[in-house]
This record gives C-alpha cells, structure tokens and sequence, in this order.
C-alpha cells in the first residue's frame, strides 16, 4: 500500500513539474509584457527599466531558474499588472466562481437528474426523446453561443434578469458572496444556467442509461409487485441507485468547472477567475497567467490523486495489480 | 420607427413607475476596460486616466478637443526656458476637507518616483523636473533641466494628491532623488480606501471591487459646476456583444466604444450614437534601413528604401473605400498624423487613389512585375484593424505589389513589430497630448536610445534635416513658433512618404436617449461631463 503512494504521489509530482515547464515556456512565448504595459509615449531609457525591474532583461535559462526556485518556496510571484502577490488577486477572485460552479452544479442536477429519470422511464414517449434530442443540443452547442442567446432572450428581449456582472454582496463566513442577495441571485441565475447546461446534458444522459437499467432489476419488479405506488418506486428504488455514478461524476467535474468557467465569466463580465484569466493574457501579466494555471494543475492533479486513492481501498485489485506492476 | 418610438415611451413610464428613489440621479457606464489600481500615479496609461480623472484632477486639463483649460492651476508662463510659474487656483478643498496648496503639489511631484512595482511610470513627465518651489501657498515655480514646452500639457495627466491624506510633514521639500518631509509614502494598494484615494474632483470614491464595479458619490464640496450625477457606477465589460447586450437591456445607461457592426441594431432600440474624430490616426510603416525581411521577387534588394515605391503604395490605396466600407463611415480619410485643426497639422491634402500612377511610379522604381511583401498587423486593437490590412492587401495586389497579411493579437504584434519583423505594418497612434510633437517624435524621429526618440520607429526612417527640426521644435517654448516649426517637420516625413497615413478612428459611445456626452478626441469616457438632457426616468 505505502509503495503504492508514493508512486502515485511521485506520478503527481512529476505532472506538476511539466505542468510547470510547459506553462512557463508558453507564457513565455506569446510575446514582451512590457510592449503591452507600457504607456506608448515613455521612451526608450523607461522601457528598459521597467523590463529591467520585471526580471525579463535575463535570459530565459535564469528566469526559468528564478521561477521554479520561488515556485519550491510557495512563491509564484508579483503580479505585473496590480504589483501584488498574483495567488492573493486570484484567490480575491475565488468566491465569485465557486458559487457560480456551486449554483450551477445544483442546478444541473436538480433539473437533470427528474428529466434524465423521465426520459429513462419512458424512453420511446415524445417527452422522452425530446429531453434526449434537447440533451445533444446543450453538448454540441458552443458555450458562448448559448451564453449570448440567453442573455438576448431573458435580457435584451424579455427585460427579465439583467444582462451581466455581479450583484449585492454580502459577507458570509469571510467570503463576499452574492448568493444570500435578491439582487444577487438575479445576476447569477443567467450565468448559473449556462455554466449549467453542458453538465445538465451530461447528468440526464446518465440518469437515462442508469434509469433504463436499474428500472429492469428485479428489485424494483419486486417493489413494484408489492404494490408501491409508482412514485415511491421511483424516487426510492430507482432514484437512489442511479446517484451513485452520477455523483462521481459530478465530483470530479467540479474541479473543471471551476478552473474552466472562463468562458461564461467572459461572456457574462463574471468577475471570477476565469474572467481574470483572459484580461491577464490580454495584458501578458505572466505571473498571474503562469500562478492560474499552476494552481489549476494543482486542484486537479490533487483530485485525481485521492479518487485513486480512494479507489485503491475500494478495490483490492488496483492495490494488488501496482504492487506487482 | 412610431411604433418603436411609442413602445420606448411605455418603457420609460413602467420603468419611472418602478424605479426606487434611492436610484434616482445614478449613471451606470459599462467601460471596456478596467483601471488596474486607484493610485492615479500608478499605471500611466489612458484606462487608468479616464476613470480617474473623475476622482482626481492636474494642474491643468484638456477640453473635448485637448485644448489646454485652467483646472488646479488657473494660468501659467514661462517665466524663461527652463521656468514655470503656476498659479494656483483658491478655495480648493480636498474630499477629506482639506485646503490645496503648493505644499500638495510638491508632494505629488515627489511621490511619482517612490511609486513601487509601476507597470508603467508617471516618471516621464516629472523626470525633466530639477526643482518644485513654493512660492507662497498659492504659486508654484517648476524648474526643468532643458526648455520643455510641453510641461503644462503634460501636467493634465499628473493628478494632484492630498499631501494630508497622505501622511505628508507639514514641510515637503522637492529634490531630484529625494525630497524630504514625505513621511510614510502609501503604496498603491492602500487607494483602494476612500480615506487615501483622497483627490479635488467632483466625485469621491466609494468603493472600488475589481472586475466588478466602481462607484463615486458627488462631492459637496466641488470648487467647479456640481456634477450632475448624485451617484455613479462604472463597470468593466470587456467583450464586445455583452456591453452592447447590457445597454439594450437596461444594465447601464451608457457603452464606450460598440462595435461599429452593431450600431444601427442600437439605433434601432431607440438608443444615442455619439462620435467624433479621435487623435488615433491610423498607418502604414515601412522598412527603410537596409534589407527588410519577408520580401520576394526584389533579388534581395529592399523597395522600400526608394521614395518611388512608397509612394506607389500610397496612391495604391483607396482610403474613401476603407472609410466608408470597412469602417461604416466611423473613420476619416488621413492626410498627416493628427487630424487638422489640431496643434502642429497643416491641412495637407489626403494621397488620391490613383492605381495607374501607382503602377507607373512601380515601373520607373525598376519594379514593373511588383515584388511579393507580408504586412503585419493586430487583430485585436484598433477598429476592424485586420479588415482594413486584408483591403490594403488587396488593393497593393491589384498594382502588382503581391500581400499577404499576417494578423495576429496585440501583445504579439508589438513585439514581433519592435523586433523589426515585418516589413511593412498597420499600426495606430493616438497623440496623448493633443498636438503633432507626440507623433513625429515616436513614430518618424530617428531611432536613438540615448535621446528617448523614434521609440515607435520600427520601419527606422530618418532623415536629420527633419530630426534637427523637431528637435528645435520641442525646446521652443513660443507657440506659434512650435507651430511652424511643427509643421515644416511633418511636411518633409510625408512628402517622403516617410509613412503612410490611412486613416482618423471615431470614437463612438452608445447611450441612452436621454443622456448626452460631447465626444472626446482623446477617447476618454468621463463621467462627470455625461449630462442629463431630459426630465426621463433617471
């Protein structure tokens, strides 16, 4: 078991650590900050300096260097844009996008998993297809293009919800949340519900398939020979042994939907991480991009690491099977 | 268009209906950008200033048109070459109620230089400055080390600061260096406390949430016309279609900048187009200094170097077309750098579109067949920049000069362009100081490190009758005089051809029927000058 750790433990960190090369060397390519930063009107002698004072005078062996040497010490740098700690601005940013995944997660199970039971209990009834039908349009539909429709249609159309941005916040626990304000909650239900819809699809696509299995088993046609009404049988037998899989992956889809909301934040001037991510790369403020992604690598490779280690106490093969491999 | 104008009428009875008392007199301004801190000495750049000008105010100020107007200051000379007197205006307060004097002048100056991890330093304006005196509490005598004509210009972007607010000694003294009496200096981060972000303008500063909003409240106590806004909130919406889509909803009353695509679906909502010439001129640059780089047909040689072939090009592009067709009539046709009347231009005439000529020109330059050239250019910065390279590109190709366009975002293409990368580019300068020294001297000066010239020369055309022209130009502190000398300076770099003007930008801003904004040149969005035309719902 302990070998097993720490092989995955050293899987994790050498991920982390071509994560680190690749995103430095990424960044490092798309181009002089300092051309971006700069008022065009300063002159040649501040130009320098201001590179100079960046770091970015060095060659890119001694930056890479200076890089992973203050990555080792939790470091990852002066933002160039705010001239603060680049992990203090983007962890500013944290709560506005973990209640838009939060909300959005609630909302795609809440309407995905009773429609995804529907189409799964009657799979050949219009209403049954037209969820499925419905389903691949919110998979092959782009993001943003859904995004901008909702916004003309329950905004600029119907006048319903304002078009953007955050609303009221209030303090909660430390972190400024906008979700316990009227004026709050209306800013986030548009945004919600596009961040939503591509998981809602994925949720009714998997209650369907586990529906249709389960509702073959001969428990529930036990339950149902019993006598149950055909909604108790549902929302108990059926219901609670299709959330298995539907839960797992909705775990693991969390961590993507907070590091990857960035094309609804830009879409409706969330002021999320995401939204941060995409001014940072517009203004090439490196260190902001380069901690971004880091902690992103972070989240998800930590993810990963306790789903096998969780899998591992489950399953005695995978232990067995690494310990021989 | 009865019919819309009726439903718009409903709309504004049901919205004066529902509409809370507490949002009467509020202007919500969806920006397209965001300023990057509320120091006003800490970012020098044109988004930052915008918004914190409403906040904030120099010495001096620049009209819609930036012609220089009194602000703190109400008159200035030069005493001589290297020697401003300014006289400051009385009965100023701060919002923290203090009084402004020279003591607060001479503490902003010195401020400048301790500003730490400044992306881009305020440092070129005050860098010329030897010494900052008092002269009374109501007088300041700057003193430059070489005539600088442009100081009072300069000064409209340097705001003033509370030495109070602060934390300043009751005695602040300038030196190049080190001033003392400066006490505990506030970094930038501490502006975001109303308590610091202490100015004289018409709004104070309530509460600034970054990628989200910031909003000022009137101040009382204002020395100018009370503004008209009790409240005012600004907020940063950087892609295109959600600021319009947040103006047709009602989100905010006013947009800077809509794409010009979208324009008549805006005026179709009964909303207010407002445009102006801004001082963006767009360019061509080309190579002039020895080989260029990505050119075939040309055995090596460089065309660019011969005057003929610039020309060529010149009059190779119809500029009434990118105008009116790429443009949607947002852009005027350019004749020089800086739209006319504006300080330094001379009313020169636009190049004509004339192909035949163009092919001519090619031909006595030994270029009958054309020769093959790459043109850079942003997809991502100016209006539609990459539109009007493909039609310049198309247009050089029907005289026989083969283009091919290679686009790419912003922040690449400054730097492949400071890299010298292509030879011939389309690139946009807008003369931050509202007169023609600022781009002759970064666009058409001889690149020089040392003297801080041509810093934006990057096809390196030179000429030194002109560099000594400007030179004169920009230590001659007489009007008129600059003018002229200005001028001469400008007319040599175009009869060369030096550079290719294309065209003017329009700024445009969309608002509210009710709401009116006289259209800035320098494109700045500030709230404080919104005015309100009608009795409307606001």
């Amino acid at each position: 078991m302990i070998v097993y750790l720490v092989r995955r433990l050293g899987q994790s960190l050498i991920a982390v650590v071509a994560m680190a090369v690749l995103v430095f060397l990424g960044v490092y390519a798309i181009g002089n900050p300092v051309d971006v930063l700069i008022n065009p009107e300063a002159n040649q002698a501040e130009v320098a300096a201001v590179t100079q004072r960046l770091g970015l005078d060095k060659p890119l062996w001694e930056q890479f260097v200076i890089f992973i040497g203050n990555l080792l010490q939790g470091d990852l740098g002066n933002s160039f844009v705010y001239g603060r700690p680049a992990v203090e601005i983007i962890l500013e940013r944290l709560p506005a996008t973990m209640e838009l995944a939060f909300v959005a997660l609630v909302l795609a199970v809440v309407i995905g998993v009773p429609l995804g039971v529907l189409a799964g209990l009657k799979p050949d009834s219009i209403g049954g297809r037209s969820i499925m039908a419905g389903s691949i349009l919110g998979f092959s539909l782009p993001n943003f293009w859904q995004g901008m429709l909702l916004i003309l249609v329950f905004a600029v159309m119907l006048g319903w919800l304002p078009a953007g941005g955050r609303g009221q916040t209030v303090e909660v626990l430390g972190m400024r949340l906008s979700l316990f304000t009227w004026d709050g909650l209306q800013h986030l239900i548009l945004p919600a519900l596009n961040l939503a819809l591509f998981k809602m699809s994925l949720v009714i696509r998997l209650a369907r398939a586990n529906t249709r299995e389960v509702a073959l088993q001969d428990y529930v046609k036990f339950a149902r020979a019993k006598g149950l009404s055909a909604r108790r049988v549902v929302t108990v037998h059926v219901l609670k042994n299709i959330m298995i899989p539907v839960v797992t992956i909705l775990g693991l889809e969390l961590g993507s939907m907070v590091a990857f909301a960035v094309v609804t934040e830009t879409v409706f001037a969330w002021p999320g991480m995401g939204k941060l991510l995409i001014d940072s790369i517009n203004l090439l403020d490196r260190p902001l991009i380069v901690a971004y992604l880091m902690l992103t690598v972070l989240i998800i490779v930590t993810i990963n690491f306790v789903v096998d280690i969780l899998y591992s106490f489950l399953d005695p093969r995978v232990r067995l099977s690494e310990v021989k491999g | 268009m009865k019919l819309a104008t009726t439903r718009l009428a409903a709309a504004f009875v049901a919205a004066g209906a529902l509409t809370a008392p507490a949002y009467a007199q509020q202007l919500t301004i969806g920006l397209k950008s965001e300023a990057t801190s509320m120091d006003p000495q800490f970012h020098n750049l044109s988004t930052n200033t915008q918004v914190l000008l409403n906040v904030f105010e120099g010495l001096t100020k620049q009209d819609a048109v930036q012609r220089l107007e009194p602000s703190l200051a109400t008159e200035w000379e030069a005493v001589d070459d290297t020697t401003w007197r300014f006289t400051l205006r009385e009965g100023v307060k701060f919002h923290n109620g203090s009084d402004f004097t020279a003591r607060d002048v001479i503490y902003t100056m010195c401020r400048v230089p301790l500003v730490e991890n400044s992306p881009s330093s305020y440092t070129i304006y005050t860098g010329t400055m030897t010494d900052v005196a008092a002269d009374g509490d109501h007088a300041v005598i700057i003193t430059t080390d070489g005539p600088d004509p442009l100081l009072p210009t300069e000064l409209a972007s340097l705001p003033i600061l509370s030495a109070d607010a602060l934390g300043a000694e009751d005695e602040v003294t300038y030196a190049q260096g080190g001033c003392e009496g400066m006490g505990e200096v506030p970094q930038s981060p501490a502006f975001n406390s109303p308590d610091v972000a202490v100015g004289t303008g018409p709004y104070t500063l309530d509460e600034f949430t970054r990628g989200n909003q910031l909003v000022m409240s009137r101040f009382e106590g204002y020395w100018g016309d009370a503004p008209n806004w009790e409240r005012v909130v600004m907020r940063p919406i950087s892609s295109d279609g959600p600021r319009v889509a947040a103006l047709l909803s009602g989100d905010v009353d006013m947009i800077e900048s809509p794409p010009i695509q979208d324009i008549p679906r805006i005026e179709q909502g009964g909303f207010k187009i407002v445009d102006a010439l801004s001082n963006r001129i767009i360019y061509l640059a080309m190579d002039q200094e020895g080989e260029a780089p990505s050119l075939g047909g040309t055995n090596g040689e460089n065309p660019l170097l011969d005057q003929k072939v610039r020309q060529a090009i010149s009059l190779a592009i119809n500029r009434e077309a990118i105008a009116e067709r790429i443009m949607g009539g947002f852009a005027v046709p350019a004749g020089e750098l800086l739209p006319p009347p504006m300080f330094g231009t001379s009313d020169r005439d636009v190049d004509p579109y004339d192909p035949e000529r163009a092919k001519e020109l090619l031909a006595e330059a030994g270029y009958p067949d054309g020769f093959q050239i790459t043109l850079g250019t942003p997809n991502d910065r100016y209006i539609n920049d990459e539109q009007v390279a493909q039609a310049v590109a198309q247009m050089l190709a029907r005289v026989g000069i083969q283009t091919t366009v290679d686009a790419m975002t912003a922040s690449q293409f400054f730097s492949r362009r400071n890299a010298q990368e292509f030879p011939i580019y389309l690139a946009g300068w807008g003369a931050a100081s509202g007169e023609m020294s600022s781009p002759l001297k970064s666009l058409l000066a001889t690149y020089d490190k040392d003297a801080g010239m041509g810093v934006t020369n990057a096809g390196r055309y030179s000429n030194a009758e002109f560099d000594e022209i400007l030179r004169e130009a920009m230590t001659t502190i007489d009007d008129a005089e600059r003018e002229t000398l200005l001028q001469q300076a400008g007319t040599i770099a175009l009869d060369e051809f030096g550079i290719i003007p294309l065209h003017y930008e329009q700024t445009v801003w969309a608002m509210k029927p009710e709401l009116s904004y006289e259209p800035r040149v320098d494109q700045y969005t500030i709230a404080s000058q919104v005015e309100s035309s009608g009795e409307g719902s606001n």
